[in-house]
C-alpha cells in the first residue's frame, strides 16, 4: 500500500473520529452511546449486505440468519460457564458449549466464522438461482435458521434466549470493527476481485463469457457478506446484553436491506450514511410514540406509528429516489477537494 | 395410527391446504403477469380477517353480508396497492418492485397495528359452524367441510373468469408477452388491477376462513400463512393457477402429516414448508405444474 495524499488523509480521519469518540465516551449520556454503539454495528451489518447485493447482486434475504449464527456462537463464547449453568433451565447445557470462554475478539471473530460456513454450505445450493428465486431461498434458509435455534435447546437455551451477555462491546470497539469492515470491503471492492463482482452484477453472461468462473465467486462473496453479517451479529448480542429468536426474524432482514437501499447499492460510503440516517430516525421516531404537549393541545401518544412513518419514508425512497442517496458514488477525498475548489471558483 | 386418526388429519390437511390454496392464487396470478412476489398478499389477508370481524362484532352485520363487504373490499385495497406501489415501478428493475412489495406489506402491518392494536382478539365462531357429525369416533366440525367446499365454489368462479371472459383472455395473453398485449389495444394497466383485485379478494376469503379456523385475528396473523402460500405456489408451479391450488393442498399435507406420524418433530413444523421451498426449486425449480420461463438476456 502506497502512502498517498489520500491514504494519508483517511488514516488522519479515522484516527481523529477514534480519539474524538474515546474522549466523548465520558461525558456523553448512556443513551448517546446506545446510539452510536448501534449506529456502528447497523453500517458493518449494512456493508455486508451491500457486498452480497450491491456488489455482486445476489438478492439475499437471509441476513437475519447469518447475524443470528454470529450473535449465538459469540453469546455462547462469553457468558461465563457458571452462568450458562444456571440459565439452561428447559434442557441442561450440552458439554463442548458448557465450557467454552474466549476473549470476547475471539467470540466476535468466531461468529463471524461459523456464519460465513454456514453461508458456504446455503451457498452452494442456493446461489444457482436468480433474482427473487434466490431471494425466497435465502429467506427460507433464515427462517429454518430460527427454526432450529428455537429446537436447540441444550446450545441455544430455545425460545428462552440468552440473557445477561457480558457487555464487552464498548463505543472504541463498534468503532474499530466498524472501520475493519470497512477498510477490508473497500480494499476488497475496489481491487480486481471488485471488478469481478461488479462484472458479475452487471451481466453474468458476459462476465462467464469472459473466463470469470462466475460461480465461484459468487459463493466467495456470499459467505464474506455472512462473515462480516455474523461479526455484526457479535457485537449486537452483546450490546444488547439479550438474544432470543424472535429477534433474528425477517424484519431485521429488512431494515438492513433498507439501510442499503437508501444509502445507494454498490456504495459504501452510501451504506454507512444509510445506517446513520435511518437509525437516527428509528429512534427519533420514537418521539411521535409518546405524549406530546403543544402548549394549546395534549396529543396522546400512538403506539406503533413509528414503523408506519418508517415504512412510508422507506416506501417514498424506493418510489421517487431508486438509486438511494449515493447511488453507486462514493464519497472520496477527490470529490471533497473538487467539492471545495468549485465552491471556491 | 388408527384409520379414524388418519381421516382426521386429512380433514385438518384438507382444511389447511384448501387455504393455502387460496391464498397461493393470488401470488401466482401476480407473478404470472408481472414477475413479482407480492409480499403484502399476506397482510390483505389479515386485513380481510379484521373487516369481517368488525363488521360481525361492532356493527352487528350478518355474516353473509359481512363477508361480502370485506372481500370487496380486500379487492378494492388490492387494487390500491398496485396503484401506489406497484405500477410507477413498471419499467424499474424487477427488484425494485420487490423492495416496494416488502415495504408496502410493513406499512400494511404497522398500520394495523395502530389501528387496530398489537393484541389479538378472539373471533366468535357461529354455532352452524362448529356442530359437528360424528361418525363413530371421527368427528368432523361444519368447518372443515365448509372451507374446501368454498374454495371449490371460488376457484370455479375464478377459473370461469380466467378461462371463459374477455378480460380473463387479456389475462393470460399478458401472462404470455404484455407488449404485444398492450399492442393489441387492451388496457394492460386496468387488466393487471383487475388481477390484483381478484387476487386480494380470494385472499380475503381465505382470511375470513382463517380467521374462523383459528379463531382470533392479529395483525401479523397474514405474515406465515402468506410465506408458505407462496411456497405452495412455487411447489405447484408459479404462473399456473391449478398447481396453485395443488401446491396448496399438497402443502397442507406435508405439514399436517408429518405432524401426525412424528410428533416429535412437531417443534420443526414451520420449518418444513420452507425445506420444501428449497427442495422445490433446487430440483425442479418450474414446479409441478409450471411452464419454463425463458431467461431474458
Amino acid at each position: 500500500m502506497r502512502l498517498t495524499r489520500n491514504t494519508c488523509l483517511s488514516i488522519a480521519a479515522i484516527l481523529l473520529f477514534g480519539i474524538a469518540l474515546w474522549q466523548c465516551e465520558s461525558f456523553l449520556g448512556d443513551y448517546q452511546i446506545y446510539i452510536a454503539k448501534l449506529i456502528f454495528i447497523n453500517i458493518i451489518l449494512a456493508l455486508s449486505l451491500n457486498l452480497i447485493y450491491g456488489f455482486t447482486g445476489l438478492f439475499s434475504l437471509g441476513h437475519a440468519g447469518f447475524i443470528a449464527v454470529g450473535a449465538y456462537i459469540s453469546a455462547l463464547c462469553i457468558l461465563p460457564p457458571a452462568q450458562k449453568e444456571m440459565m439452561w433451565i428447559l434442557e441442561p447445557i450440552i458439554w463442548p458449549v458448557s465450557d467454552l470462554f474466549t476473549p470476547f475478539w475471539v467470540s466476535v471473530l468466531a461468529g463471524g466464522v461459523f456464519a460465513g460456513v454456514f453461508a458456504f454450505f446455503i451457498a452452494v445450493p442456493v446461489l444457482k438461482l436468480g433474482d427473487d428465486y434466490l431471494g425466497m431461498a435465502t429467506l427460507a434458509f433464515a427462517e429454518i435458521i430460527r427454526v432450529l435455534i428455537v429446537n436447540a435447546t441444550p446450545v441455544t437455551n430455545g425460545s428462552l434466549g440468552i440473557k445477561g451477555i457480558p457487555n464487552h462491546a464498548t463505543l472504541i470497539v463498534c468503532y474499530a470493527w466498524a472501520i475493519f469492515t470497512l477498510i477490508f470491503l473497500a480494499r476488497l471492492v475496489y481491487s480486481n476481485f471488485g471488478n469481478v463482482l461488479r462484472c458479475i452484477r452487471d451481466n453474468e453472461i458476459a462476465a462467464s463469457v469472459m473466463g470469470i468462473n462466475v460461480f465461484h465467486y459468487k459463493v466467495l462473496s456470499f459467505c464474506i457478506g455472512a462473515f462480516f453479517a455474523g461479526i455484526g451479529g457479535g457485537l449486537l448480542g452483546s450490546h444488547l446484553s439479550t438474544i432470543d429468536p424472535k429477534m433474528f426474524n425477517f424484519l431485521l432482514t429488512f431494515n438492513v436491506l433498507m439501510f442499503v437501499v437508501a444509502g445507494g447499492l454498490g456504495s459504501l460510503t452510501g451504506s454507512i450514511l444509510g445506517a446513520t440516517v435511518i437509525t437516527i430516525l428509528l429512534e427519533w421516531l420514537r418521539a411521535i410514540e409518546e405524549p406530546m404537549n403543544l402548549g394549546f393541545v395534549e396529543l396522546p401518544g400512538i403506539p406503533g406509528m413509528r414503523m408506519v412513518v418508517f415504512s412510508v419514508v422507506l416506501l417514498a425512497i424506493i418510489l421517487k429516489r431508486r438509486e438511494g442517496i449515493m447511488g453507486t458514488r462514493e464519497i472520496t477525498w477527490n470529490r471533497i477537494f473538487a467539492f471545495f475548489k468549485r465552491g471556491r471558483a | 395410527m388408527s384409520f379414524e386418526m388418519f381421516l382426521q388429519h386429512c380433514f385438518n390437511a384438507l382444511t389447511l391446504g384448501s387455504l393455502y390454496a387460496l391464498i397461493a392464487i393470488g401470488y401466482t396470478m401476480v407473478y404470472g403477469i408481472l414477475r413479482l412476489i407480492n409480499f403484502a398478499h399476506g397482510d390483505i389477508l389479515m386485513v380481510g380477517a379484521y373487516f369481517i370481524f368488525f363488521g360481525t362484532f361492532a356493527f352487528g352485520w350478518p355474516w353473509g353480508v359481512a363477508a361480502i363487504i370485506s372481500i370487496a373490499a380486500a379487492g378494492v385495497l388490492g387494487v390500491l396497492i398496485d396503484r401506489v406501489a406497484y405500477r410507477p415501478l413498471r419499467d424499474a428493475p424487477r427488484i425494485s418492485a420487490l423492495i416496494s412489495a416488502i415495504a408496502m406489506s410493513f406499512f400494511i402491518e404497522s398500520v394495523a397495528v395502530v389501528v387496530f392494536t398489537g393484541q389479538p382478539r378472539p373471533v366468535l365462531q357461529p354455532e352452524w359452524l362448529t356442530n359437528a357429525w360424528q361418525i363413530g369416533n371421527l368427528r368432523i366440525t361444519h368447518l372443515a367441510a365448509f372451507v374446501p367446499g368454498m374454495t371449490i365454489v371460488l376457484v370455479c368462479i375464478l377459473l370461469y373468469i380466467v378461462y371463459k371472459t374477455r378480460p380473463g383472455l387479456a389475462m393470460r395473453a399478458i401472462s404470455k408477452d404484455i407488449e404485444t398485449t398492450r399492442l393489441l389495444g387492451v388496457r394492460v394497466d386496468n387488466i393487471i388491477a383487475l388481477t390484483f383485485g381478484l387476487g386480494s379478494a380470494l385472499a380475503a376469503a381465505a382470511g375470513i376462513m382463517w380467521a374462523l379456523r383459528y379463531p382470533q385475528v392479529h395483525p401479523y396473523m397474514g405474515v406465515m400463512p402468506g410465506l408458505k402460500a407462496f411456497i405452495a405456489a412455487v411447489f405447484g408451479g408459479i404462473g399456473s393457477i391449478e398447481g396453485a391450488v395443488l401446491g396448496g393442498l399438497a402443502l397442507g399435507f406435508v405439514e399436517i402429516m408429518a405432524v401426525a406420524f412424528m410428533p416429535e418433530l412437531s417443534g420443526y413444523r414451520d420449518a418444513f414448508a420452507f425445506l420444501l421451498l428449497v427442495l422445490v426449486l433446487l430440483v425442479k425449480p418450474t414446479g409441478l405444474l409450471g411452464e419454463r420461463m425463458e431467461e431474458k438476456i
